[in-house]
């Protein structure tokens, strides 16, 4: 894709505002103009990223020549157009405007969580009156239900639409509406219930009076009692910005914060409301060991020395590190340093991937920006739910598909997309990368190009559906081939990497890959990656070492295999944790627990997947003793007597790191072989991720965790295959992978292809099984066992 | 439509083969993507097929059938008049009572239906013969004001005894 867009010559009209000439682009509308010169024209319908309505009407400016005052958002600007803000004319109908809308607005600013921080009010205090000359009964409007995350108090609306067009143009959904007419109109979700938007916190955002609160946060602080902490969000690896508004260092509430090339001015529900779960029952507040089976909470010095003693006077190689992929840059650089201090090779911070046949040859960085994807005309999708895996790049596809842009799909679940595909094949996992092949052999054909011997798959059938993908992907002029944190965590993932970089490379396609993780591009430049001879996260726990040092890792839910992780950790002699949250599986395998702060409490940096580093600042102050992750791992290199863990400060860890990290966009080695694919008969499972068990901070966040999106607790299968089993919908059935089973509620559902079980991962089921994407065993629950 | 509500998947159901059959003769009047246009048609079948009132499951039902999301089907369900979301009489009247009608007398034609049926305005008589709906609007027959729509038909030049005529005509 060309990075450079071409200056587009725009024609320009001559303007006068308030007397002051301008120049603005003909076909604008007034308050775009006033806007850019900073002239305030006060609005409550009007938002730049939205479509106009012009249905408040209290941007009325005065425009000379025309009969009545003309709302600035929905009046083109004209040559000559001479326009006044502040004229009699205009402020008079400003005021008679304010008026009519607080006819029916409720006087209950002191009880409103909007209070303080509220367009309305504001704008009331500017244009309204001291007075009410209205006495007769305001109307009363009843509140809706619509979810843990907003807050509804519906009596206060003032029917600007911002909410609706929000779910409409951005979000997709369309779930509200205005119902009723005239005086009866009302703003509701109507019949849906809940609002289940990935991004509906955005409504409390863009409404501008305090009928879409914040529901979690509700009552818990006042605007003028918070201060704003610029951050950015650490669950996904594309960088959001978020403004953490904090009290005496207890992180309250998260907005967004403008970030135009990566979230505009939207935030993600999951970025919004994780740090609800910041300060969860099982945080670690104070280091602890166990001893003689029992959990004792100990000072740091006394901690430090028992994690150097657990993992120092080893043999070389026989620490594992195994480090969450969103922690910070630095963290993984001095993690790597202690490892090399420990001659361990084994240090890896994919510990939900299974497949590494391709390490060296996939690229760290996306190979189109999210701009780039907003502006393509054809986006592939393998093995990619884009709304949950990173809601910023599935509201990203969703604009280039309505500018036109085709999208494809070849996934392993039929997720309901804010987006119409225009084509998709659904395998199950064990066929995923057979039918990639098969696209991969279309394109080929339609080329003339021959595929790699190595990404052959046997059985791999082109069909129509795939031709039709290979010749759109052929047209495409700016084409983008996404792989998604699905594909990435299957059996055969290198394969469907190759692939998808051989589709791309064949189409003249960019190649965007997304892991799982907020920092695997940090991870990588900082070498949390297994050095030469090292184990991978799946081979250090399928080959147990002897200590293991977790880094934010919940072995039951991080991980691509709770069975496997669980009997490595149970087996080692002795096992650190580095970690902000300790549940029972972790206490159980642990052997010391030293207290990280999270993000929003910690320092450190991220790199996003377009290679774009943010230095974080702590937001709130660290729960308890908890420490940022640079500092635990100073104190551990001091007592392990190693080199190079005497940083006074951040700045110093950043002065050591900047020239040691590798360079993302370095050549990448060429693969070799491949494995011959998995093959195992019977069904397979797929371990979605819920996009609220992302990782520990989310899964302890209760009103995330009360959203339809993290529901778990059932089996999904095609029709097809229940019937085989006998299986139906609503019933139960046991779901078994290897000692582990669990008997699940039965979804039949034509999401599942046919062959698959959709078992979700980081689920207390999730913990109870094996690996989570490999063959797994439904049956009747009372069957044979 | 992209995003596909889910809670109304499958409820297309319930819409009998002849409503089916008269919403896709609308469908057909617009452009493809245009499916919305149909909308007001599509419950106007969904209601007869109802006796008269849509139910909240058959407002969904239409959102299936066209493939749209089902808010946009209840915002214009609530919109007109001319749609009743609970259940109504065997005969629906609607007494226009907008300028032109209330300057020829439309308050003493309400007054009389109302006092000859026993009911108000938004209410059904008790032998479930007529539902008077709530608060008509201006139905565009201005030149013979007063008037009222009884079945869809039109009455206009009304008065007291020829209100009667036609009420007593209804079965």
């Amino acid at each position: 894709m060309s990075a450079v867009t071409e200056e587009q010559a725009v024609e320009m009209v001559n303007i006068e505002v308030d007397g002051t000439p301008m120049q603005v682009p003909k076909n604008s509308m007034i308050i775009e103009a006033t806007d850019k010169a900073g002239i305030n024209v006060p609005r409550f319908c009007y938002h730049k990223k939205l479509s106009i309505a012009a249905n408040c009407r209290m941007c009325l400016v005065d425009v000379e020549k025309a009969p009545k005052p003309m709302p600035a958002c929905a009046t083109p600007v004209m040559e000559g157009m001479k326009v006044y803000t502040t004229s009699r004319r205009a402020i008079d109908a400003q005021h008679g405007v304010m008026e009519f809308l607080l006819i029916n607005h409720p006087l209950d600013c002191p009880i409103c969580d909007q209070g303080g921080e509220c367009e309305l009010q504001d704008l009331a205090m500017g244009y309204g009156r001291s007075v009410s000359r209205f006495t007769e009964r305001k109307r009363v409007v009843k509140d809706k239900d619509i979810g843990p995350l907003v807050r509804t108090d519906m009596t206060r609306c003032i029917h600007c639409t911002r909410c609706v067009r929000f779910l409409d143009e951005v979000a997709g959904t369309c779930e509200m509406g205005g119902t009723g007419r005239g005086d009866r109109l009302e703003i509701t979700s109507s019949i849906a219930g809940s609002i289940d938007s990935e991004m509906s916190g955005n409504i409390i955002d863009l409404c501008p009076v305090g009928a879409l609160t914040n529901r979690p946060f509700r009552y818990s602080a006042r605007a003028w009692e918070l201060s704003s902490r610029p951050s950015t969000a650490a669950h996904d690896g594309l960088g959001s910005g978020v403004h953490y508004h904090v009290r005496r260092g207890k992180v309250m509430r998260a907005v967004p914060a403008d970030r135009e090339r990566v979230n505009e001015t939207w935030l993600s529900d999951r970025d919004r409301y994780s740090h609800f779960g910041l300060y969860a029952n099982d945080r670690v507040l104070n280091p602890s060991v166990k001893r003689d089976g029992e959990w004792v909470e100990v000072t740091w010095d006394e901690a430090v020395d028992a994690a150097a003693g657990a993992l120092g006077s080893r043999g070389a190689g026989e620490v594992g590190v195994l480090m969450s992929p969103s922690a910070a840059t630095e963290d993984y650089f001095l993690a790597r340093r202690l490892a090399d201090g420990l001659q361990t090779p084994h240090i890896d911070h994919r510990a939900r991937e299974c497949d590494f046949a391709d390490d060296g040859a996939r690229p760290a960085l996306f190979g189109a920006s999210l701009a780039e994807i907003q502006g393509a005309d054809n986006i592939l999708l393998l093995g990619c739910n884009a709304r949950h895996e990173a809601p910023v790049l599935g509201h990203r596809v969703r604009q280039a598909w309505r500018s036109g842009a085709t999208i494809f799909a070849v996934n392993p679940l039929d997720w309901n997309f804010h987006f119409d595909l225009a084509g998709k094949v659904i395998a199950a996992p064990q066929a995923l990368a057979g039918e990639i092949a098969a696209l991969a052999a279309a394109v080929a054909e339609r080329t003339g190009q021959s595929l790699p011997g190595h990404l052959n798959v046997d059985g791999a059938t082109v069909t129509d559906a795939h031709r039709a993908i290979a010749a759109r992907l052929g047209e495409a002029e700016n084409g983008v081939v996404i792989v998604g944190q699905a594909a990435m965590a299957m059996a055969d993932a290198a394969r469907v990497r190759q692939l998808a970089a051989w589709l791309a490379e064949a189409s003249g396609s960019a190649l965007d890959l997304l892991p799982h993780g907020a920092n695997t591009a940090g991870a990588t430049a900082a070498g949390a990656l297994p050095a030469e001879g090292g184990l991978n996260a799946r081979a250090m726990l399928e080959s147990p070492r002897s200590a293991y040092l977790l880094w934010d890792i919940e072995p039951t839910a991080d991980t691509f295999d709770p069975a496997v992780t669980m009997n490595a950790l149970a087996a080692a002699e002795k096992v650190v944790a580095v970690t902000p949250f300790a549940g029972p599986a972790l206490r159980e395998v642990a052997d010391v627990i030293l207290p990280l702060a999270p993000w929003a409490e910690t320092e450190g940096s991220l790199v996003n997947l377009s290679g774009e580093r943010f230095d974080v600042s702590p937001a709130g102050k660290p729960a308890g003793e908890a420490r940022p992750g640079w500092k635990v791992l100073r104190r551990l290199g001091a007592a392990l007597g190693l080199e190079g863990f005497d940083h006074i400060n951040i700045d110093d860890v950043r002065a050591d790191m900047n020239d040691k990290l590798a360079d993302l966009r370095a050549p990448l080695a060429p693969v070799g072989d491949l494995p011959a694919p998995a093959t195992a008969a019977g069904l397979w499972r797929i371990g979605e991720v819920p996009m609220y068990a992302a990782d520990a901070l989310c899964r302890r966040s209760a009103p995330l965790q009360d959203s339809v999106h993290a529901e778990h607790g059932f089996v999904g299968l095609n029709p097809a295959d229940a019937d085989a089993l006998g299986l139906v919908d609503g019933g139960s059935a046991r779901v078994s992978q290897g000692d582990g089973s669990v008997v699940l509620g039965v979804r039949v559902t034509g999401m599942v292809p046919a062959g698959a079980a959709w078992v979700r991962a980081s689920t207390p089921e999730s913990a109870e099984l094996g690996p989570v994407n490999g063959p797994v065993q439904v049956s009747r629950p009372g069957g044979n066992d | 439509m992209a995003h596909k509500a889910e809670f109304v998947q499958g409820k297309a159901a319930l819409l009998t083969a002849d409503t089916q059959a008269k919403i896709d003769g609308w469908v057909k009047r617009f452009p493809e993507d245009r499916k919305r246009s149909a909308v007001i048609q599509s419950l106007m079948a969904a209601q007869e097929q109802n006796g008269g009132w849509l139910t909240r499951e058959l407002i969904e039902a239409v959102a299936d059938y066209l493939d749209l999301p089902p808010v946009w089907c209840a915002e214009v369900a609530s919109f007109y008049s001319m749609f009743d979301q609970e259940p109504v009489g065997r005969h629906k009247v609607n007494i226009c009572t907008n300028i032109s009608c209330w300057l020829n007398g439309a308050e003493s034609i309400v007054a009389h239906v109302e006092n000859k049926l026993g009911v108000k305005l938004g209410e059904t008589t008790a032998d479930d013969r007529i539902t008077l709906i709530r608060e008509e609007e201006c139905l565009a027959a201005c030149c013979g004001a007063p008037m009222m729509v009884v079945d869809g038909h039109y009455h206009e030049n009304l008065d007291p005894a020829k209100v009667d005529e036609i009420l007593d005509g209804l079965d």
